[in-house]
């Protein structure tokens, strides 16, 4: 019999707001371990934030998260550490160091938290960029490559250190329909070769039903969940008119 | 443990044992050096003993591997060589370096094509702004209220504090070194004259002038850089908006009222400084440093500083948006682009100081 795949991030009554507006109210979701997880809905329903509170970038204003079972707002500054090593995070604009080349960007988390020489770290670098399909790009400059170039960086620059959760923020915006697709590709790929759990955000919905097999659907009027589940799923028994009409693009209502 | 077998036609790597953050060089090197001497001979794997593996298995792996032909993976546990294939595959090819190598010519060249245009696009800029204050004189300039108002609340009260506390320091500094040569002579009162002369003249302006340049035109540069990193400087040129009115006019503007008062302020406290020295380390007065501070004073050197406090007003602010306007598109040029203005506004306040000197002692002021 084959055992069950874990839960490795449990987000539990989430709330979160800025003053007295509520992005979103008693959050419940999790993810489980391998998953391709997307973070879907409209515009301004608190995707990327939900995202920021999951890499602990904000604060949830009540509500526990925890990640391969330990507790994110621990106060163990270590195991806290511990828990971020495990986590990669590809930013929407790949977020690279402007001042580095691409394998400076990728051996910096190496070099701070690991013990490995610089022969292994010039290794491990070459094979990262390999991955994403950048082999040769080492001495390049983020400004002298191309936007879907740049997210690819980004994401051998969040494998670095082989974490178990890697984090997406819209990684198709602002890529040509190809570039995407490859994108897509390189994210199956990575997760059924090296097994890591992949979070996005999207509200791309071709990029969605490439790559998910499990996703939330955030309402921005309710600030709740409103459908979880495989997208193609969801679309083929849509469990209300809001995650109908997101995944339709709204075809059904307006047609 | 790794280790290799040469076979005919074929270079075997053997894996054993748990190889996770493997890193014996030794090991290592050996294999590379095998497999570089069989340069025509196929890879494969060993991998029966293979007990544990991670990414610097694959990375060393890889690195075998590149650039060969023929490489057998299938003894390769499946995940391992799957991610070495998907390394292996070469999706874009990086562009072939450039010869960068110029001889001594060439760069002179190149360095004084580049000087020319960077010499050109300044005086450009100048033009520019100047259209604007023209424009803005005759009111048909695109300016906002608020962001004159901004730019003058940046560069007024808000720079009283560190402008006082300078120029205090420097008419202190400047009346204690005086001092000490003066006692020599016995005429330690002239303290007061020299720090006078000296603040109202020209050491008050360029106080003001040094603080401002570091504090706003600082702040310009890095401002205006931002905004061309986030393409708002492109936005505005698309709309047809003229960014010196948009962006340097509010700022050159303000600089150009509040250097003058900055200036007067600087000048006061510097005498303020100097008489601190004079009166508690040298022992005069009040009413006696003052009679004597008097006495040196001259509506002329008060207004030539005045003068000077308000071209470098112009001069600092238009050297902050202009390495604003032309920074690049990315963090580190934003951090060049506020260096290089404060740097040309303090130099380009030196050389407009030389040449003014020049041409009001020509005049005979």
């Amino acid at each position: 019999m084959i055992a069950e795949p874990k839960n490795i991030i449990e987000a539990t009554d989430l709330s979160f707001g800025y003053g007295d507006f509520m992005l979103m109210k008693n959050i419940s979701f999790a993810v489980k371990e391998h998953d391709i997880f997307v973070i879907m809905g409209g515009s301004g329903c608190g995707k990327s934030t939900l995202l920021h509170i999951l890499t602990g970038l904000k604060k949830a204003a009540s509500g526990r998260i925890k990640i391969d079972g330990k507790n994110l707002w621990t106060s163990d500054q270590t195991l806290r550490k511990d828990i971020m090593t495990d986590c990669g995070i590809l930013y929407q604009s790949g977020a690279l160091f402007s001042s580095m080349t691409l394998a400076e960007n990728i051996a910096m988390p190496l070099q701070q938290y690991t013990d490995y020489s610089s022969s292994l770290i010039k290794e491990l670098v070459s094979l990262k960029l390999a991955l994403v399909g950048l082999a040769g790009f080492e001495n390049f400059y983020p400004s002298e490559i191309s936007g879907g170039m740049k997210k690819r960086a980004g994401l051998a620059r969040a494998l670095a250190l082989d974490p178990k959760i890697v984090y997406c923020d819209e990684p198709s915006a602002g890529l040509d329909p190809i570039s995407s697709h490859l994108l897509d590709d390189l994210f199956i790929e990575l997760n059924q070769s090296l097994g890591t759990t992949f979070v996005i955000v999207s509200h791309e919905l071709p990029s969605i039903f490439a790559v998910a097999n499990n996703s939330v659907y955030l309402d921005a009027e309710t600030k709740s969940i409103k459908g979880s589940g495989d997208p193609k799923e969801l679309l083929k028994n849509p469990p209300n008119e809001k995650v109908k009409e997101f995944l339709t693009r709204g075809e059904n209502i307006h047609a | 443990m790794l280790s290799c077998q040469v076979l005919t036609g074929e270079v075997k790597v053997i894996l054993e044992g748990n190889l996770c953050s493997y890193d014996n060089e030794a090991e290592k090197a050996q294999i590379y050096a095998t497999i570089a001497e069989q340069k025509k001979s196929k890879i494969s794997f060993d991998a029966k003993k293979l007990t544990d593996w991670d990414s610097t298995t694959v990375g060393f792996l890889y690195k075998l591997s590149k650039g060969r032909k023929e490489i057998d993976v299938t003894s390769l546990p499946k995940d391992l060589a799957h991610l070495l294939q998907l390394a292996l595959k070469v999706d874009r090819k990086p562009p072939e370096a450039k010869d960068e190598k110029q001889d001594f010519f060439e760069k002179v060249g190149e360095n004084s094509i580049k000087s020319y245009k960077s010499f050109c696009q300044g005086v450009s800029f100048i033009k520019d702004s100047m259209k604007s204050m023209l424009r803005l004189l005759s009111g048909r300039a695109i300016m906002r209220k608020v962001d004159f108002l901004f730019a003058l609340e940046g560069c007024s009260y808000q720079a009283v504090g560190i402008i006082s506390l300078i120029s205090f320091m420097v008419g202190l500094i400047l009346a204690f070194v005086g001092a000490i040569q003066m006692q020599t002579f016995g005429v330690e009162i002239y303290v007061s004259s020299l720090v006078a002369i000296a603040m109202t003249r020209i050491m008050g302006a360029i106080m003001a002038g040094i603080v401002m340049s570091g504090r706003t035109g600082a702040s310009y540069a890095a401002t205006i850089g931002t905004m061309q990193v986030n393409e708002e400087v492109d936005a505005l040129r698309t709309m047809g908006i003229p960014i010196t009115d948009f962006l340097v006019l509010p700022r050159i503007s303000a600089l150009m009222i509040t250097m003058p008062f900055l200036t007067m302020l600087s000048d006061l406290m510097g005498m303020i400084g100097g008489a601190v020295v004079g009166t508690v380390m040298l022992g005069f007065s009040i009413d006696e440093y003052w009679q004597y501070t008097e006495k040196a004073l001259k509506m002329s050197n008060f207004l030539l500083g005045i003068l000077h406090g308000f071209v470098y007003g112009y001069i600092i602010a238009l050297c902050g948006c202009y390495y604003g306007v032309h920074c690049g598109r990315n963090a580190d040029s934003v951090g060049v682009a506020t260096t290089k203005a404060v740097v040309a506004s303090i130099v380009w306040m030196i050389v407009i100081t030389g040449i003014l000197t020049v041409i009001i002692e020509e005049a005979g002021a």
